[in-house]
Order: structure tokens, then C-alpha cells, then sequence
């Protein structure tokens, strides 16, 4: 099926199998490496992309659903020469060992400050009619969808607050 | 993967040409996780999302209604659901991850299928997935199975939260026959019990749509909705109970229970309620509740440890709804 997607900024066609996943699109058919591929089935988080600025996991959508959007990928948030404000984060707050995980858990946490942005609430938020803060509990469920082997978790929470922090000012 | 056609369908009609090997795909995040399994294998999918189903609009009786494409994280964060129905919120906030439900969607959630292992492995034997081969859970690995509402032939549990709450609250699913008539169903009459054949959990038929789900309007009283799991985020109910509960001078009267973990469909009771509903809250009245609730639970082994752990979070939800 032809699809074209928008991708960092760049309009891409794939031309590609119906049963092609985002993150085997991404992945194998346009060179965009970042997005890993841990478990396939949703579980830990490694594929999180976002779409039209939702965070995601690319390893269950198809490509072919996704003709017209606008999809951001780690390769997008920044570069190694222009980091981003959570990737800087990461760097200095050490918030990896292996790094495996890490594209995902900045494309995770760079959505999910803007969902805390947008007022929503999570299954920790205790009036879930108030604005939400952003204290370790709420970094903890609101990031739970993105696992980490190495259990760099520690700094990964330091260098979110520290981005939502920055973000802030 | 099998191979597929793919359609995308962009008015419900489009899909009136389903026909029973054929799926309708919408997050993906359930069917695709299946199909790569094989444990589910359309020949041809038809693609909602581009139909015009994603509004939450007010209904004229003070109820809400949520279309079939509404993100389960839109859903949770609307702020006419988190003032007036806070136990569908909280639901759905405790189901998946921050990903997941960006992409689930409200028809999906209700007719995501069961996490029994053996349904997921194609390798053992499953009525569910193979009618007829077996249940391999049944003297299996079956501590995430049922015990109220099986048959001898499946004890798989139905691993919604989303359905749990709204079975509390008493909403109505609306349906788009085949036939381009338009159907609405109690929630609690869109589920069928295993029986002899576990392969049928809804009534739906092919080439139906679920188009929306109708909240009633608000009702007074507590809502909780408590799940517990094997970590604090990130996992499926072994138990879940969703509560709306109000007590007027002293004495119950409202408690619309719904639980979830422990049946084929989320369950509800009307004995119990029937039998708090005008009595003052008290631990011996709990307990009679739960005893009521629990009377025809059955373990199977491994998942045993879910009557009396059913029997503790009803009792503690009660208690802090009426507290
Ligand atoms: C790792 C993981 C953890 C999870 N944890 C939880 C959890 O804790 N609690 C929980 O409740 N859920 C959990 N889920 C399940 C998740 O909520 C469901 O996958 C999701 O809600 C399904 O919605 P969808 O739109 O993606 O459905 P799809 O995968 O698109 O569809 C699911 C089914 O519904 C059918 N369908 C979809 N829309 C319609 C319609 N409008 N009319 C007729 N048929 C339709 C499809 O044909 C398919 O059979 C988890 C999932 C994963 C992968
Ligand atoms: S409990 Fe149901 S779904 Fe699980 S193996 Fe038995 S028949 Fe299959
Ligand atoms: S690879 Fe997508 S969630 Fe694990
Ligand atoms: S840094 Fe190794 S998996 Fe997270």
C-alpha cells in the first residue's frame, strides 16, 4: 500500500507490504534507526515515536494507517550537534547505561510533559480535577509504559524533572 | 503475519462488506498484537480511522456521549467525565500506558480479547482461539483466569477496565448492524458467557460497528474504581472493583458494583446490591455482600487466591465509600 508520511519534517513515500509495522517501516525501509525494537507487542516501550505529537508505539500501528501524518521520531528531536532539552537531560543526568532504551524514553517523556501541559490528570493524580504536578510519583506512572533493562530509572527521573523544570523557566 | 487486504473505510457503511474473515481495525494495538501471533488472522481489514466517530458531546438528557474513535486518553482527560463519572477516568487511567491509550480506542477497548496464556500460545490447546481443541488453562497456568461466570469449556477473564467502570455506571453501547440499522445496547447485554462456545463474546455479528458509548446522567454518590495487580502501573486486574456508592442518613442507597478479573465479562451482581441498598454500612454487612457476590466462585488452582482477594477489595472499597 503507498503511504506518505511526513517524517521530521520530511515528506517520505513507502511503498511497502500491508502487514509493515510504523517501527519496521521506520526502522528497515527509511533508515531511521532510533526507534528500537524490544518486544514487538507493546510491552516495553523501546518503539515510542510520536504521531501529530502523541507519543506512541510504532510497533503496533501499521504504516499504512498512518498515511498523511506527521510523525517525529528521536532523529527528530534533536541532533548531536543541537540537542534537544530532554536529550541534554539525559546526557547530563546520565539517564542510561546500555541506551537501548533511551530514544524511546525521550520521545516518552518530551509528550508526556506536554500531556502534564495539556492538565491531565494520571492513575496517581489524587483530585483529578486539579492541575497535576510533576513530583517523582507522577514521573514514575505517567513513564511506566517505558521499561528499562538496565534500571538506569534513578537518573531517568532526575533528568525528566530537570527538562520539566527547564521548561518551566 | 498472514497476509491482508486493507481497506480504509471512511463511512460506516464501508464496512456493511465485512464479512466473517474479515476485521475492523482501529488503535491496532489489540488485533495487531494478535495477528503477528497469528492467534488472530483476518484476510481483510478495514481501517475506522478516518470516519468521523471522535467527538464527546452532551446528550440531551444530561448524559454524555462518547464516540467509537475517542481515544482512551482523551476519554480520561475530558473534564465533564473527570467532574461528573471520576470512576470512568480513574478506569482507564489505571489500564495500559501513557502510548496505549493514545492509540486505544473506546470500541476497541470493549472488544479487546482475553490475555489467557493459552489463547495467545497457537502451540496449546484453546477453545477460545480453536473450538474444540481443549482449554489449556483448566489444570494449566491459570493464576490470571476466572472464577465466577465460567463454563467447563473456558475460565478466560474479559481484561477490560474501561468496560468494568462503565458497567458500573450503566452505559449503553450503540451499534451499527450490518443492515444500516442502528442498535442500542445495555453494556451488560453486549457480552455473552463462554457457555459452550467461548469463541463468541459478544452478540455482535460481522459487519456490525460499535459507533458510540452512552453515558446515563450523573447520579450522586462516591466513585472508586480499585485495581489490583501484580506492579503498581503497567498491568492487567487480577481483581478490580468499580464503585458508584451513596449513603443518605446513615443507610446505602446507591451501590452500583461492577468488578473486573474475575469473570468472562465485567461482572455485575444485582444481589448484592440489592442487599446493601437500604442498610447502615457495616463490616458484617460487607462481608454478607461479599459472601453473596462470591457464592458460586469457583478456583481453579492457580487463581484461587482471587476469591478471598475479591472478598478484601470489596470490602475496603466499600468501607472508604461509606466512610
Ligand atoms: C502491554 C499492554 C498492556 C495493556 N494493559 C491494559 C490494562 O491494564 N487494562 C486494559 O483495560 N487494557 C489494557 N491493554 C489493552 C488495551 O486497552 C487494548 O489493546 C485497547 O483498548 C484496544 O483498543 P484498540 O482501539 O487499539 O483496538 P483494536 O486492536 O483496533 O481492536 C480490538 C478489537 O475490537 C474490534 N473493534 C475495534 N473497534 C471496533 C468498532 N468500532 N466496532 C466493532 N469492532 C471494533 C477489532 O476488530 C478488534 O477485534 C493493554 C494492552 C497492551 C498491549
Ligand atoms: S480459558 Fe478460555 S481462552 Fe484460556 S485456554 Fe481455556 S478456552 Fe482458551
Ligand atoms: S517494541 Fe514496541 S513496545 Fe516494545
Ligand atoms: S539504558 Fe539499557 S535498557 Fe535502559
Amino acid at each position: 500500500m503507498k503511504t506518505d508520511l511526513l517524517i521530521n519534517g520530511n515528506r517520505r513515500t513507502l511503498d511497502a507490504d500491508n502487514r509493515t509495522s510504523l517501527l519496521d517501516a521506520l526502522r528497515h525501509h527509511l533508515g531511521l534507526t532510533g526507534a528500537k525494537k524490544g518486544c514487538d507487542h507493546g510491552q516495553c516501550g523501546a518503539c515510542t515515536v510520536l504521531i501529530n505529537g502523541r507519543r506512541i508505539n510504532a510497533c503496533l500501528t501499521l504504516a499504512c494507517m498512518h498515511d498523511g501524518d506527521e510523525i517525529t521520531t528521536i532523529e527528530g528531536l534533536g541532533s548531536a550537534e543541537a540537542l534537544s532539552p530532554m536529550q541534554r537531560a539525559f546526557v547530563n543526568h546520565d539517564g542510561f547505561q546500555c541506551g537501548y532504551c533511551t530514544p524511546g524514553q525521550i520521545c516518552s517523556a518530551t509528550a508526556m510533559l506536554e500531556e502534564i501541559e495539556a492538565g491531565w490528570p494520571s492513575h496517581v493524580t489524587a483530585d483529578m480535577t486539579a492541575k497535576p504536578s510533576l513530583d517523582e510519583h507522577e514521573i514514575g506512572e505517567r513513564m511506566s509504559g517505558n521499561l528499562c533493562r538496565c534500571a538506569a530509572y534513578p537518573n531517568i527521573v532526575d533528568a525528566i524533572r530537570d527538562a520539566a523544570w527547564r521548561d518551566q523557566e | 503475519m498472514k497476509p491482508f487486504a486493507y481497506d480504509r473505510a471512511t463511512h460506516p457503511s464501508d464496512i456493511a462488506f465485512a464479512d466473517a474473515g474479515a476485521a475492523i481495525i482501529a488503535g491496532g494495538t489489540n488485533l495487531l498484537d494478535l495477528m503477528k501471533l497469528e492467534v488472530m488472522t483476518p484476510d481483510r481489514l478495514f481501517d475506522i480511522n478516518r470516519m468521523d466517530l471522535s467527538s464527546i458531546q452532551q446528550t440531551e438528557n444530561g448524559g454524555l456521549k462518547v464516540e467509537t474513535l475517542v481515544t482512551n486518553s482523551d476519554l480520561a482527560a475530558d473534564m465533564r467525565v473527570r467532574q461528573h463519572w471520576p470512576v470512568l477516568s480513574r478506569a482507564l487511567l489505571a489500564g495500559a500506558s501513557g502510548q496505549l491509550r493514545n492509540k486505544a480506542t473506546t470500541g476497541g477497548n470493549l472488544l479487546q480479547r482475553t490475555r489467557c496464556h493459552y489463547f495467545y500460545d497457537t502451540a496449546m490447546p484453546c477453545n477460545k482461539r480453536e473450538p474444540g481443541s481443549g482449554c489449556g488453562a483448566m489444570g494449566g497456568v491459570n493464576r490470571i483466569n476466572a472464577v465466577l461466570g465460567t463454563s467447563d469449556k473456558c475460565i478466560a477473564t474479559h481484561p477490560s477496565d474501561m468496560a468494568v467502570a462503565l458497567r458500573a455506571l450503566g452505559a449503553t453501547v450503540e451499534v451499527r448492524k450490518k443492515s444500516g440499522a442502528v442498535q442500542s445496547l445495555p453494556l451488560g447485554t453486549l457480552y455473552v458467557l463462554p457457555g459452550d462456545t467461548p469463541e463468541r463474546e459478544t452478540v455482535l455479528e460481522a459487519g456490525d460497528l460499535i459507533t458510540a458509548v452512552c453515558l446515563p446522567p450523573p447520579v450522586k454518590g462516591r466513585q472508586i474504581y480499585r485495581k489490583v495487580r501484580d506492579r503498581a502501573s503497567y498491568a492487567f486486574a487480577l481483581v478490580s472493583v468499580a464503585a458508584v456508592v451513596e449513603v443518605v442518613d446513615g443507610k446505602i442507597a446507591r451501590a452500583d458494583l461492577a468488578f473486573g478479573g474475575l469473570a468472562p465479562v465485567p461482572w455485575r451482581d444485582g444481589a448484592v446490591e440489592e442487599l446493601l441498598i437500604g442498610n447502615a454500612p457495616s463490616t458484617s454487612l460487607f462481608d454478607a455482600a461479599a459472601d453473596q457476590l462470591l457464592r458460586t466462585a469457583k478456583g481453579h488452582g492457580g487463581n484461587d487466591f482471587k476469591i478471598p482477594l475479591a472478598r478484601r477489595t470489596l470490602k475496603a472499597v466499600l468501607e472508604e465509600a461509606t466512610r
